[in-house]
């Protein structure tokens, strides 16, 4: 009896929390297909009084702009969580060994960067004076988001309690070469931790914008979906704040309130559609590594 | 002795595949976190960017004094720590009170959906999340206004200029993005627990909150002091796209939104004045270092396989 009613309570309030988690979601998609008319007379609702596609297709005039940021934020996801799984993976792997000489001055080289950071400023002069990473698209790849100490920790510690030294041993006696091992012994073991990794690394490259906002000042033409949505919400916020009229900021046309909502839409998709597949190891990720984190 | 390094060195060789694989990841920690260490001197020097951060010549603590004289520094500190602190507690006590509760929900089904909805905001970047709060709290658009308060017969609120609402705002979207992940770590470590506790419990007539207050609590004590502590150590850093993007860097807006992060941003790139911003983000890194490491020396004592070294 007792147990039922602890579950209806239970029950209860998580259908509240998932309300309150999915409903300014839906403000965002049923914006997107608010008419204009009612946006302005209404403001945003989720029950509009008018529905339209007119802000996809107001989209689809400035298509080319936008497809080349969707494609961008592809291409940097893509190529940023390949480049940070593989270099994790590799720094991690020699770290599980426990014969390897100098593992505790590498282990402490990682935690280090866990203890302190230079912050902002030296880090922002290091890549824009030093690698003249600035207007480039390494810019969008490399600073901060290549590998993290975290991540290196959880890949080595999943491989120490997972990944027995006798398979790793027999591997060596039957003449596998290191890199041998490690491709066809390790890797298949570890693809769950991989996939972990992976998920958080291409969930941070697909939300970043930061990266942008440092570093892309005159090619805006290398801005991904969320440094386009960053310039857009700060544009219309600074035409606002000023009595111009003028509508081209920085060389492109801001997009009305309910195409912006539209634009929005796309930019949370993919992560709205990966995520299901990943949940699995998106939260053994959290678990292993919560208390660290 | 010389047969002894010779076995050294030939372990050494024999190991020399694996620190190349070593090797990207070292180069890349080289260049993202190693380099920049030093860069922290500008804090002391009054830089130029044509001369660079060796060429420009040193200044002493005009920096520092400066900081400080402008009051800035007081009201960076107190926004960062306030702000972490009322996160701390009330994330602590919602995602422990979540994890509990996700815990009664005996159908697994259910269990999982609630799991996967409770995430969901904790994939949105903070671009579109400054989105959804904008279409809550815009003037002329929001719903806020426009759904509620006019209704109501209140006079419209301008949200993003008037400052003394945005500590509540803040505190709500943090909770909301970050609760669902923390609510999984509690809930794995309570799901973890001995079953025979409660079932001995069960036996002795205790109820649904006594088991709750007298044996998940308790046991949950650990995690809950040791996550604490960690919260603690990164008091000094702030969640940058949350107070920058969030309340839409509005002017009006900076004395309960400005923290650590914001400023120095801002001294960097918007309002050149890299002088104060590089004096904050000294003591940022130096006092945020402090606080690691005590933070990592007190959850040693509580328990030696949870600290970081």
């Amino acid at each position: 009896m007792q147990k039922k009613t602890a579950q209806t309570v239970a029950i209860v309030v998580f259908v509240f929390l998932s309300i309150i988690c999915v409903v300014p979601l839906l403000l965002v998609i049923v914006s997107s297909f608010t008419s204009e008319k009612a946006l302005y007379t209404y403001g945003y609702s989720l029950f509009p009084s008018e529905l339209s596609t007119g802000a996809y297709q107001y989209l689809l005039a400035s298509k080319d702009k936008l497809l080349r940021s969707y494609g961008l934020s592809f291409l940097v996801t893509a190529v940023g969580t390949f480049a940070n799984v593989t270099i994790t993976t590799l720094f991690a792997y020699p770290l599980s060994n426990k014969e390897l000489p100098g593992r505790n001055f590498f282990a402490f080289f990682v935690f280090f960067t866990m203890l302190f950071n230079g912050g902002l400023i030296p880090t922002y002069l290091v890549y824009t004076q030093v690698l003249h990473v600035k207007d480039t698209l390494w810019a969008l790849i490399v600073p901060g988001l290549l590998m993290s100490g975290f991540s290196v920790i959880l890949v080595r510690t999943y491989l120490t309690t997972n990944i027995p030294m006798e398979i790793l041993d027999a591997s060596r006696i039957d003449g596998a070469s290191e890199m041998r091992t490690f491709v066809q012994v390790v890797l298949p073991l570890s693809l769950p931790i991989l996939a972990t990794v992976g998920f958080m690394s291409g969930l941070a490259y697909w939300n970043d914008w930061q990266n942008g906002l440092y570093y892309l000042v005159k090619r805006t033409d290398l801005f991904t979906i969320q440094n386009l949505l960053n310039r857009i919400l700060s544009s219309a916020d600074a035409l606002r704040n000023s009595s111009t009229n003028e509508m081209m900021t920085a060389g492109f046309e801001i997009p009305s309130v309910g195409s912006r909502m539209a634009i929005s839409v796309f930019a949370m998709l993919p992560m709205l559609i990966a995520y299901p597949f990943f949940q699995k190891g998106f939260v053994k990720g959290i678990t292993i590594g919560g208390v660290k984190g | 002795m010389k047969l002894l390094q010779g076995k050294k060195a030939r372990k050494v060789i024999r190991f020399i595949p694996m620190y190349l694989m070593m090797l990207p990841g070292i180069i890349y920690f080289l260049i993202n976190n190693y380099m920049p260490m030093p860069g922290l001197l500008i804090a002391f020097k009054k830089f130029k960017f044509t001369k660079g951060v060796w060429g420009s010549p040193w200044c002493g603590i005009s920096n520092f004094s400066f900081l400080i004289k402008s009051q800035d520094l007081s009201l960076l500190v107190r926004n960062t720590l306030l702000y972490n602190l009322v996160f701390l507690v009330l994330g602590t006590v919602l995602s422990v009170t979540v994890a509990i509760l996700l815990n009664e929900v005996q159908r697994k089904k259910l269990q999982q959906t609630f799991q996967t909805l409770i995430l969901i905001p904790y994939l949105m970047s903070y671009v579109i999340i400054a989105y959804i709060v904008y279409a809550l709290f815009g003037a002329e658009y929001g719903m806020i206004n426009n759904s509620f308060l006019k209704p109501l017969g209140i006079a419209p609120v301008s949200w993003y200029t008037e400052d003394q609402h945005w500590p509540v705002i803040l505190t709500c979207v943090n909770l909301w993005k970050s609760f669902g992940y923390s609510s999984i770590i509690y809930y794995a470590t309570l799901v973890g627990f001995d079953k025979t506790y409660y079932e001995a419990a069960m036996v002795d007539g205790a109820n649904k909150m006594q088991m709750i207050f007298k044996i998940t609590l308790p046991l949950l004590k650990h995690v809950i002091i040791i996550l604490t502590l960690f919260a603690i150590g990164h008091i000094f850093y702030s969640d940058f796209g949350l107070f920058y993007q969030v309340p839409m860097n509005s002017g009006q807006l900076y004395n309960t939104t400005s923290t650590i992060d914001t400023y120095v941003y801002r001294g960097l790139l918007e309002d050149n004045n890299i002088g104060r911003a590089s004096a904050a983000g000294f003591i940022q890194s130096i006092v945020g270092f402090l606080c690691v490491i005590s933070a990592n020396a007190v959850v040693r004592k509580l328990e030696a396989e949870s600290a970081l070294f």
